[in-house]
């Protein structure tokens, strides 16, 4: 899987990113909980990895389910 | 093992689904890892099992948001989270006389730290009026807090009346739902419950050590301290609280466990079905009431209407103290029960059995018709040796 496809949601605690991943099980949008990357955040959580065809869907998910998003970045 | 049968449901539920154990075991030996700590596949996963239990309860009552349910050690921790984050010096609360001490304590030492408190007096049936509540409420007031079904005579309180007045009036209103969560319907939305207080043990059928808080959407959290600060997993960066739900009510590591198990429970009970679940001990209870009043010196207390209460049934047999025939019931008929004043002297003044108590049965999910037949024809024999 080449990594540069993929773009990482990052949100405030790991529930957050579990109610992501339960939300985008649902619509059958492909998502994967990763460790936050350092150079992204100095948080010691996970975040959501998406293909970046799928941000859009992603975040609009997120925000209609009322999880607040710390920032999306594709994933070099 | 010799054979028992256990009517104390209404202090912990047992036996439990075997699911609760071996998701419990599973835990410990296939995942054990610390839940939001680190991005490992481990972690993820028992922030899952987490995530998942927090799912389950919040269908069973039908809370906005699984976000919203606050896991916490029992109702108690999170009726003093409710409580001490909520009101301040001058205001002021209205509560029943059918509590528990989990909180009437906690609103008495309010009382001492400048609060105000009144508790608004219950029928001897343990009835409460919301008229009464109503008359009770001052400019003042922030919160009503109710229990949901007594944990004495197990008598249903209005919770959906107490939710509508307390939206007119602009106040919240706190249930504990000790006795209620996956034995009745609850409806946090429907009803105006702004925050509701559970335990895992009961008739969630989870190990003990598990239970919590669900903040409704009205409830403003700025203005509900933590009980607790530390170590989220999240923010790690700052040194302050986190402000977000869960976190900011959850420091420290969880009873991650135990909310295993706890999923586990509330994942049987969904499947049982609420409904039915409460069908079949509204059945139970009228029958064990039914055959307990038939029986001569003995007194049973609250409504004979099965619906009007959960399956919490209290009685004394004349001339016999109630540890007297707690005693008994377990030495000579192999029947678990409980004696006294239930950690709820309110409301047994309010029933006219302070100090003498009562003796309590509490069925549960696992009891059955001939459970409670049994401890019937018991009591029967204990209150004919006493005539």
């Amino acid at each position: 899987m080449n990594a540069s496809e993929h773009a990482v949601i990052l949100v405030y605690s790991t529930y957050h990113a579990l109610k992501i991943e339960r939300l985008l099980g649902r619509e059958n949008v492909p998502c994967k909980l990763i460790p936050v990357p350092r150079h992204l955040s100095s948080d010691c959580g996970v975040c959501v990895r998406v293909h970046q065809s799928d941000v859009d869907i992603a975040l609009a998910t997120a925000r209609e389910a009322g999880v607040e998003i710390q920032g999306c970045h594709p994933l070099e | 093992m010799e054979k028992v049968i256990y009517l104390d449901n209404a202090a912990t539920s047992w036996p439990k689904p075997p699911e609760v154990a071996q998701a419990m075991q599973r835990f410990m030996e296939e995942i054990g890892a610390n839940p939001g700590r680190s991005g490992h596949r481990l972690s993820v996963e028992a922030a899952r099992v987490v995530y998942a239990a927090r799912e389950a309860v919040a269908e069973l009552c039908n809370a906005p948001d699984p976000l919203r349910v606050v896991f916490g050690p029992n109702a108690t921790e999170a009726l003093n989270l409710a409580f001490s984050g909520l009101i301040r010096p001058g205001d002021h609360v209205v509560t029943s006389s059918m509590e528990h001490n989990s909180v009437m304590r906690p609103l008495r030492a309010l009382v001492e730290r400048g609060a105000d408190l009144t508790v608004v007096t219950c029928s001897p049936q343990g009835a409460l009026d919301p008229a009464d509540v109503e008359a009770a409420l001052r400019p003042e007031t922030k919160l009503i807090a109710v229990t949901h079904a007594s944990n004495v005579i197990g008598a249903l309180l209005p919770v959906a009346e107490l939710g509508a007045l307390a939206r007119r009036y602009g106040i919240l209103l706190l249930v504990d739902a000790a006795q209620t969560m996956g034995a009745c319907p609850i409806d946090m939305q429907k009803d105006a419950i702004d925050l509701l207080a559970f335990t895992g043990h009961k008739s969630l059928c989870g190990p003990m050590g598990t239970g919590g808080l669900i903040i409704g959407e009205r409830v403003d959290t700025r203005a509900l301290a933590p009980l607790n600060r530390g170590g989220t997993g999240s923010q790690s960066e700052r040194e302050e609280q986190p402000l977000f739900l869960p976190d900011a009510y959850e420091s420290g590591t969880p009873n991650t466990v135990g909310l295993a198990g706890l999923a586990a429970g509330a994942a049987w009970v969904l499947a049982q079905g609420i409904a039915r679940i409460r069908a079949r001990e509204i059945a139970l209870t009228s029958q064990l009431l039914d055959a307990l009043a038939a029986i001569d010196g003995v007194t049973v207390y609250g409504s004979r209407d099965g619906r009007r209460r959960v399956a919490v049934v209290a009685f004394n047999v004349d001339g016999v103290d109630s540890s007297d025939v707690v005693s008994r019931l377990d030495e000579d008929f192999g029947i678990m029960s409980r004696g006294g004043l239930h950690c709820a002297p309110a409301a047994h003044k309010t029933l006219g059995t302070f100090p003498r108590g009562a003796v309590r049965f509490g069925l549960g999910p696992m009891s059955g018709a001939n459970d409670a037949a049994a401890a019937a024809a018991a009591v029967a024999a204990i209150a004919g040796e006493a005539r």
